[in-house]
């Protein structure tokens, strides 16, 4: 078989929703392999049709109880779901342990679902580097629903309101006091607010906070059109999953009807971190490339910056217009 | 840029048996030693396990049983993977065995079997020594 008509027969198993060639093609993305590159450029056209939710928070909020409970909710429509879940690799290791299943065992055997575990390898940001390639493919491999957990995170870590059409922030009562709230970064992503494990002591005064900052920022709502909704959950009984679903679909439909263009600047916002994602890690592979190629290798120029013989600025200058004559 | 391919694992606990500090132990000692290990928790039915490794792609699983409900499970195991077209991932066993069974494990094709007292360090050895990461699907 040629490498041609190998990578069609991998593109066309992953379109049919081959479980074993989609696992085994996330694996290669994970890893940066480069001929996964070429099987992406043909799934790319068959993307699209998914709804990207991204749940994020702090670590033990909820945040893969609700995904298991929503899982159950869209399931019951019909429609299919694919995970991406994501937890930390130890620093120092190098390893991981991927512990978000735990929560989501009732689906295992459901052929409507798909999980995948994600270890950060060191990426910042709530997210892996691969997670908008593995988006891609669960779109292209038919999913209609792709929920997108993050890292547990703390008050910066906002790639997810890049990658998802709509974001759901996790609190629970008693997280933070009202300058947490003021902050910039986290509490600004969220389209919906979800106050999880909601019968918990001061589970009212966190809803309060939660409306006073929104209120705050109505700057924000007069330019969008979206009110962000707040809503109370228990995940593990279930309660409030319902109104959730039904605020999901409501952010959908707004995203799709509205004049202000939602849903084409949520794609946008998509396509442009995406598209700069490729770039940069092309580049630096091209760069890298062609350095080795003349026998400049990496740890050489890191040794020059490390002994001071060379500043990182001027040294960069010197490749780029080296290598990208 | 291609990052170092690691080692995925699945440490799962198949049937009714709910005592998972020994496998909880060793997720804990494959993470240190630098492996994605993903721990699905107690009571996993072998088809529970099956799925799992085949949609988080594993090159091994490791199986912790203590109840002696091995001669059910673990054949079913290894008959799903070959029913999945994923006889390529290893599986080994720990917990506890009796002595005389440990031969008609490996014969179905159970890679290893550690025993109580066998040594993190050991098992680690073992699965660098055995375990690589496979080949990409496209070369």
């Amino acid at each position: 078989m040629t490498e041609k008509t190998l990578h069609m027969t991998i593109v066309d198993q992953i379109l049919k929703g081959n479980v074993r060639t989609t696992a085994r093609v996330l694996r290669d993305i994970d890893d940066q392999i480069p001929s996964a590159r070429s099987i992406l450029k043909e799934l790319y056209p068959h993307t699209g049709r998914a709804h990207i939710i991204g749940l994020t928070g702090s670590p033990g909020v909820g945040k893969s109880s609700l995904v298991d409970q929503l899982t159950l909710r869209i399931r019951k429509e019909g429609l299919t779901v694919g995970i991406l879940a994501v937890d930390p690799t130890s620093p120092f290791s190098g390893g991981a342990i991927l512990g978000d299943r735990i929560r989501m065992q009732r689906h295992f055997l459901d052929p409507g679902v798909f999980i995948r575990s994600l270890a950060t390898r060191g990426h910042f940001g709530g997210l892996t580097r691969s997670t908008n390639d593995m988006i891609t493919v669960l779109d292209a491999m038919g999913k209609d629903i792709i929920l997108v957990e993050t890292v547990g995170v703390g008050q910066d870590e906002v790639e997810i309101a890049q990658s998802a059409h709509t974001t759901l922030l996790v609190t629970i009562p008693g997280m933070g006091d009202e300058i947490q709230a003021i902050k910039a970064g986290i509490m600004e992503i969220g389209n919906i607010f979800v106050v999880n494990k909601a019968d918990r002591e001061g589970g009212r005064k966190t809803l309060q906070e939660l409306r006073n900052l929104i209120e705050l920022g109505m700057r924000r709502r007069e330019e969008t059109g979206w009110e962000p909704l707040i809503l109370e959950t228990e995940a593990v009984k279930g309660r409030g999953i319902e109104e959730l679903y039904q605020g999901i679909r409501r952010h959908r439909e707004y995203l799709m009807t509205n004049d202000h263009g939602q849903w084409d600047s949520a794609l946008a916002k998509r396509a442009r971190t995406h598209f700069i994602e490729v770039l940069k890690d092309e580049l630096l592979e091209t760069i890298l490339h062609r350095m080795a190629s003349r026998g400049h290798s990496l740890e050489t120029q890191i040794e020059k910056v490390k002994n001071k013989e060379a500043d990182p600025y001027s040294l960069v200058q010197e490749i780029l217009a080296r290598e990208l004559r | 840029m291609e990052a170092e391919r690691k080692i995925r694992i699945l440490v799962a606990k198949p049937g009714l048996d709910g005592h998972d500090r020994g496998a909880r132990i060793v997720a804990r000692a494959f993470r240190d030693a630098g492996f994605e290990v993903i721990y699905t928790g107690c009571h996993q039915s072998p088809e529970q396990i099956v799925q799992t490794a085949v949609q988080e792609d594993v090159d091994m699983i490791g199986l912790s049983i203590l109840s002696g409900a091995h001669t059910y499970s673990f054949p079913r195991i290894m008959e799903l993977l070959g029913e999945n077209n994923a006889e390529d991932i290893t599986v080994v066993g720990g917990g506890i065995f009796p002595l005389e069974d440990i031969p008609k494990l490996k014969e179905l094709g159970i890679k290893e079997i550690f025993e109580p007292g066998a040594k993190l360090s050991d098992i680690i050895d073992w699965v660098r020594q055995n375990i690589k990461p496979r080949q990409a699907v496209v070369a």
